[in-house]
């Protein structure tokens, strides 16, 4: 967690310190596309792992079952906490 | 929305080409994940720098903001409670333990699968978190796929909460793209609360 929020800030320092270059306005194309690289490669590695494809065979409706419950329930309790943080509206609501 | 269909090819067309075994597995060793990850968290750092919002977005800022995690460690808990009445195999601690991950896939399985040999012996206790693996790595693949949607229709927060720990590194760029990039420091916020919460609450699962 350390290095990731590590990284994450020396980001944002070099991108304040160059903010003015053209090339970073680019950042957002670049970034999507190492999301691509990296879901793909996620892909690779779990389709390379035989444990896990067999895994997905016995396990796999109880983790999308799992996976379902504590998504619902986060979209509901972030709609509570959504009322609740923002419900002065104003310019917070934006 | 497009970006979505593009991932979720990709995802699909990698597990395809894994199971043949396309590339050899030495290639795929934990360091090449965790290099593109640091690459992808270095770019989406640049972003948040190079803005010119910076100033604005640190302000939007609110104490009233860490009810966020709770909420997302309350809904996540007690929607798995139900669901656990679904799978009989599993005691309901044990699917707590596995909901607990937040889609941290990689240190939900293997803390569980160590916190569980004690009680329940090594086969049983890996099968747990391989199910642990897959259920946050589904929580992943969805909450990257739907995050427009969830936006949409539960409001700017959902796609942070359902991201779990995700929402301070590969969801960044989703959030900043469908919530507004005011609600970048809400997220990365939203995701170390969580990080730390993970083991404390899988380990008072697994040991219940």
């Amino acid at each position: 967690m350390f290095k990731v929020l590590f990284l994450l800030f020396i980001g944002i320092g070099v991108g304040y310190l160059l903010r003015r270059m053209p090339l970073l306005q680019k950042v957002e194309k670049t970034t999507s596309a190492t999301i691509f690289f990296m879901l793909f490669v996620f892909g690779l590695t779990i389709g390379s792992n035989d444990e896990l494809v067999a895994g997905l065979g016995r396990f796999g409706y109880q983790a999308f079952i799992l996976a379902t419950a504590g998504i619902c329930g986060s979209l509901f309790a972030s709609y509570l906490a959504y009322r609740f943080i923002f419900k002065k509206g104003g310019k917070d609501e934006r | 929305m497009k970006g979505s269909i593009v991932v979720l090819g990709l995802f699909l067309l990698g597990i395809l080409l894994g199971i043949n075994h396309f590339v050899p597995n030495e290639w795929l060793g934990g360091n090449l994940t965790m290099g593109i990850l640091y690459v992808l968290i270095f770019q989406v750092g640049i972003g948040i720098g190079s803005n010119k919002d910076l100033k604005e977005m640190l302000k939007g800022l609110k104490p009233k903001m860490l009810l966020l995690p709770l909420s997302t460690i309350a809904g996540t808990l007690l929607f798995s409670l139900l669901a656990s009445f679904l799978i009989v195999q599993w005691k309901v601690t044990d699917c707590l333990a596995v909901s607990s991950g937040f889609a941290y896939y990689s240190l939900s399985s293997v803390l569980i699968t160590e916190l569980k040999q004690a009680s329940v012996g090594v086969q049983v206790a890996t099968e747990l978190g391989t199910l642990a693996l897959l259920a946050n790595i589904v929580r992943e693949m969805i909450s990257l796929l739907g995050a427009p949607l969830f936006s949409r229709f539960f409001g700017k927060l959902a796609p942070i909460s359902v991201a779990g720990i995700n929402s301070m590194d590969v969801m960044l760029p989703m959030i900043s793209r469908y919530s507004g990039k005011n609600m970048i420091p809400i997220a990365i916020l939203h995701g170390i609360i969580l990080e730390m919460s993970v083991p404390f609450l899988v380990s008072l699962f697994c040991n219940w």
